[in-house]
């Protein structure tokens, strides 16, 4: 962004601290973007003719009499089709070696869409994991996230989603992603041949954190391009929305706010559901474009009460978590935990009828076995249908519930009953007449 | 009016010079980039006025102009409202163009060209004071009420109304002469400052009339009256929506008002796809003619968000006026006590627990106050009953909003995430959960006109009996099912029979969704027969069985329509499994 003739130079700063410089300046803007020796920074605080700037790469190397040249616009992406296929910088800078983006520029975290322009999401996304399609079905213009800890295997499984999901665009925003991850994404998607739909932005663990602040609003602004302008299905991962919350904290905490829970700034709900409530679906009037969310919040041991969790909780339309079985042996999609609060109004809408009786009937027994289990370890006896539903269990856990299974949503029910078969009676599964006695056979 | 111009700005805190006198809470429009962005004051000190301002303050420059209003953050109330979709300052999001909201943009609340039939109901000569009627129109079926100007002060004589015929809201319909002499021009438009209580009625006496909902968990065990209050905090996933929800479909008002603030915008556009479609049980009309929506979901801007909570309780104060029974729901007051916290953040105020602001508690009192059963001053009674949610941080219930609502709220439905853990739904835990209006007097004698007087005791025997029961499987957990007797096993049974066949219901089976208060009654007796029979079982494997075909066959006959054939008949096997024991 090179400086143009007419612009007014500052150069006499009179604070810096960490992640932020003050000067004194007229005529600035609340947003407004500026560079400081070519680094850029955003307008946070303006009192008078003191205007506080948030250097997004850290202040380290500004000398007082740094350069500033305020820009008169707040962060912005140029959007056209040009994205496509493409890998860009937490400034929507290309870092794939290929030419600039040519395009119509828009400010990047617009306004909201009307709640009344919105239409209720009813069309399935299918991923062929059943501990998703068939317990958490997943649906176009939801936000989710997976709730996982650091190292469980969230990436591959957000990877074989995007790439199993009949979209249009997949757009992915890494947030203090490790180097290594950010290359197990373009590796996977470039060897499915998927490169044309995807586009990326990257904010790596060896770029500043106070950066990865842009990621969710640049991704979503592309999202916007395609879904509004171009009316296509995208789906947009979010990757690691943790260390997104851990850098506003550091902004928060540099700027002298009062921390609420877990040191998190106050306004914590707030700024993760401005990112969040951009899912959505669009009316066919609208062109029936839809943006799909599917995120990633890490957790510290599992602890779902940190503000983090508990935050997005309250906003996504349910989570996802992963667990290791040892029973099988297999990271499956814990099925008590996880929930998809749309699934609703997709199943037996949009699936074979029976589809809402077998998931729960399904599950019932599952945690019949789990009950078993604790049974078993604290030394009491087993009835014969407590060994039985443990039989069932790993079945379950093995040819469903695993994240490796690949199967569409009627081979998933047909594969539950003929599980339910082999281990209950007909009256142990608890399913209507009109279900039994269609898919129960003889 | 004083003008002032922009001096600071922070997020959506702005620092305005002013050349005259303002007042807390005056609104202003600051002028930024053709944007007109609404604005109220929160602070003044010495000639800096801070303003919040209800729109993203990006690109707001140092010296832009602000202009005052001279009023206060203030709504219009006038038929019109019902079905509407508001956002928090009472915006038509229907009239607002375009997918994406734009700052700046206000619209209509009300239908300038609309015609309505006005029927007066005073006569010229009559004397009459503020709030008092004078004429009605109906709209949705409903008769509302056209009343003397609310800021009328003291008695003023009717000089003029026009006759029967079809009016526009700005018309004037009336004339009235002040004790001053001044002519008072009334049209059917009130407006009304959002933050201050209506206080238009006689008296306001401890509420005492039942308030049928349909949900089990809440008419028979916790129920909430006419002009009641209630709070619902829970986990996020234990179905605060579902049970709101089920509640505005289902209660027997005759307005319902939904604050959506600060939630999904999914929730809301839920209510907008289904309430036109459905019915509402009690009148037979659809949903979406009762109800009004003020949706500022959770992306929307977060000054507003505070506002909508006011928008929605100053509407349901202006149909009470009206003698109408209003239901008012807020989803969820954590948000709106979030909004707070970050306004008293940007300005720097010393924080309270959880870097809440210090006046929360006196906040959330003042608002839960202004709900309540009233005599009108011509003797006709209206109400508003208030529920709202809270979303606990954490699911922790000592935090600061679940503490300061629970000294407020008189019923607490607190929801339980083991419970909906283990989807025993609605997740309301029977043991924690209390309606205060059980112990009232009043209630009492209502319960005993509207019921009969055995109904309280019996549901005070159950509740008993639940805490019973938990206590049995604790132990049972701790010495297993061989180390307690048998009748043990028993009691514990009861407590699920009471659990399962009256506290878990199917808010999403067409049937059970529902329950008659008459049904309600009988499945009560039922519960309390089988709960009084002793069995005498010779081993616990035995109660297990029994218990479950039991539970089994109550269940069925939850979900058949009520005095249908197969109703008739699961109760009859349920009467002959029992006959055994007596």
């Amino acid at each position: 962004m090179a400086t143009t003739a007419f612009q007014k130079v500052y150069t006499k700063i009179s604070q810096i601290t960490k992640a932020t410089c003050s000067l004194k300046a007229k005529g600035v803007g609340y947003d407004e973007l500026a560079t400081i020796n070519g680094k850029l920074a955003q307008v946070v605080k303006i009192a008078g003719d003191d205007v506080t700037l948030q250097v997004f790469e850290g202040t380290g190397g500004i000398p007082t009499n740094a350069e500033v040249v305020f820009l008169g616009t707040s962060p912005v992406l140029k959007v056209s089709d040009q994205l496509a296929g493409r890998f860009f910088n937490a400034y929507g800078q290309p870092i794939d070696g290929g030419p600039a983006i040519e395009g119509r520029e828009v400010e990047i975290g617009g306004p909201s869409v009307n709640p009344v322009r919105r239409k209720q999401p009813s069309e399935l996304i299918a991923t062929g994991i059943a501990g998703i399609d068939l317990n958490n079905t997943l649906v176009s213009g939801q936000k989710i996230p997976f709730f996982a800890d650091p190292d469980q295997p969230f990436n591959e499984v957000m990877a074989m989603v995007a790439l199993r999901a009949k979209v249009d665009k997949i757009i992915l925003g890494g947030m203090g992603m490790t180097n290594d991850d950010y290359y197990f994404f373009r590796n996977t998607f470039s060897n499915a041949g998927a490169l044309d739909r995807i586009i990326c932005f990257m904010n790596t663990t060896e770029d500043p954190a106070v950066e990865r602040l842009l990621i969710p609003d640049m991704s979503l602004a592309a999202a916007e391009y395609f879904a509004v302008e171009k009316h296509e299905k995208v789906l947009v991962l979010l990757t690691d929305m943790t260390s997104y919350a851990d850098s506003l904290s550091i902004v928060s905490n540099r700027m002298d706010q009062i921390p609420s829970k877990d040191s998190m700034p106050g306004s914590l709900y707030s700024d993760l559901a401005k990112i969040y409530e951009k899912a959505v679906q669009f009316p066919d009037e609208a062109g029936g474009g839809s943006i799909t969310i599917i995120a990633v919040t890490t957790l510290s041991g599992g602890d779902i009460t940190h503000a983090v969790p508990d935050n997005t909780g309250y906003i996504t339309e349910g989570q996802l978590y992963l667990r290791r079985d040892s029973d099988v042996g297999k990271v499956i999609i814990d099925p008590f935990r996880s929930l998809s609060r749309l699934k609703q109004l997709v199943s037996g809408k949009k699936t074979r009828k029976d589809h809402s009786q077998v998931m729960n009937a399904a599950i019932r027994l599952y945690s019949d076995a789990a009950n078993a289990k604790t049974k078993m370890e604290n030394g009491f006896d087993l009835t014969d249908y407590d060994n039985r539903c443990l039989d069932f269990a790993k079945d379950y856990a093995g040819q469903l519930l695993a994240i490796d299974v690949n199967l569409d949503t009627t081979e998933m029910l047909d594969v539950t009953w003929s599980l339910f078969r082999k281990y209950f009676k007909l009256e142990e599964v608890n399913i209507k007449k009109e279900f039994t006695d269609v898919y129960w056979g003889n | 009016m004083t003008k002032g111009t922009v001096s600071g700005v922070v997020s959506n805190m702005v620092t305005l010079k002013v050349d005259g006198p303002v007042y807390q809470g005056e609104i202003c429009y600051i002028e930024t980039g053709g944007d007109r962005l609404m604005s109220e004051v929160i602070k003044v000190v010495g000639s800096d006025v801070y303003v919040q301002v209800f729109e993203s303050t990006r690109g707001l420059k140092v010296g832009a102009v602000a202009e005052f209003t001279g009023h206060m953050l203030e709504i219009q109330l006038a038929p019109g409202m019902l079905s509407k979709k508001y956002d928090g300052l009472q915006n038509d999001l229907d009239k607002m163009e375009g997918v994406f909201l734009k700052r700046g943009q206000y619209t209509d609340p009300l239908d300038g060209d609309r015609l309505w039939d006005f029927t007066p109901i005073v006569k010229p000569g009559v004397e009459v004071q503020g709030s008092d009627w004078l004429g009605e129109v109906i709209e949705n079926s409903q008769t509302l009420k056209i009343m003397a100007p609310f800021q009328l002060k003291g008695k003023a004589k009717v000089k003029s109304i026009v006759p029967k015929g079809q009016y526009r809201v700005a018309d004037v319909v009336a004339v009235l002469v002040d004790e001053q002499g001044n002519e008072v021009d009334v049209n059917m438009i009130q407006r009304w400052p959002v933050k201050f209580a209506m206080t238009n009625y006689k008296q306001k006496p401890r509420p005492f009339k039942l308030l049928e909902t349909g949900v089990r968990t809440i008419d028979t065990f916790n129920p909430i009256v006419e002009g009641g209050t209630g709070f619902i905090p829970g986990p996020f996933g234990t179905g605060k929506t579902v049970l709101q929800h089920a509640i505005s479909k289902q209660a027997e008002a005759d307005i319902v008002i939904i604050a959506a603030c600060g939630e999904r915008a999914n929730e809301v556009v839920e209510i907008f796809t289904e309430f036109p479609e459905l019915i509402d049980p009690h009148t037979g009309r659809k949903l979406m003619e009762r109800t009004i929506i003020i949706a500022n979901t959770s992306n929307m801007p977060v000054a507003a968000r505070e506002a909508s909570v006011y928008t929605a309780m100053t509407m349901a104060e202006y149909y009470r006026s009206m003698g109408l029974r209003v239901l008012l729901m807020a989803d969820s007051t954590s948000r709106w006590a979030q909004a707070l916290r970050e306004m008293s953040n940007r300005m720097e105020e010393l924080p309270g627990p959880d870097a809440f602001p210090m006046d929360l508690g006196a906040l959330i009192s003042n608002f839960y106050g202004r709900a309540g059963y009233v005599y009108l001053n011509n003797g006709e009674t209206g109400s508003i009953t208030f529920i709202g949610t809270v979303s606990p941080a954490g699911g922790n219930l000592k935090e600061p909003v679940t503490e300061n609502t629970k000294k407020v709220a008189r019923c607490f439905y607190a929801l339980e995430q083991d419970r909906a853990d283990k989807k025993r739904y609605p997740a309301v835990n029977p043991i924690d959960s209390y309606s205060k209006y059980l112990e009232y007097p009043e209630f009492a004698a209502y319960i005993k006109e509207r019921i009969n007087d055995q109904w309280i005791p019996k549901v005070l025997d159950l509740k008993t009996r639940m805490l019973r029961g938990k206590e049995i499987a604790e132990q049972i957990n701790i010495l297993g099912d061989d180390g307690v007797p048998v009748d043990y096993h028993e009691v514990f049974w009861k407590s699920e029979i009471i659990d399962f066949v009256i506290l878990q219901q199917d808010a999403f089976d067409e049937v059970d969704a529902v329950t008659s208060l008459e049904r309600q009654e009988e499945i009560l007796d039922l519960v309390v027969e089988i709960c009084n029979i002793d069995f005498k079982f010779d081993n616990f494997l035995d109660v297990v069985d029994y218990f479950k075909k039991m539970i089994n066959l109550c269940k069925q006959m939850n979900y058949s329509v009520y005095k249908s054939e197969q109703y008739n008949d699961f109760k009859q096997q349920i009467v002959a499994m029992l006959a055994g024991h007596k």
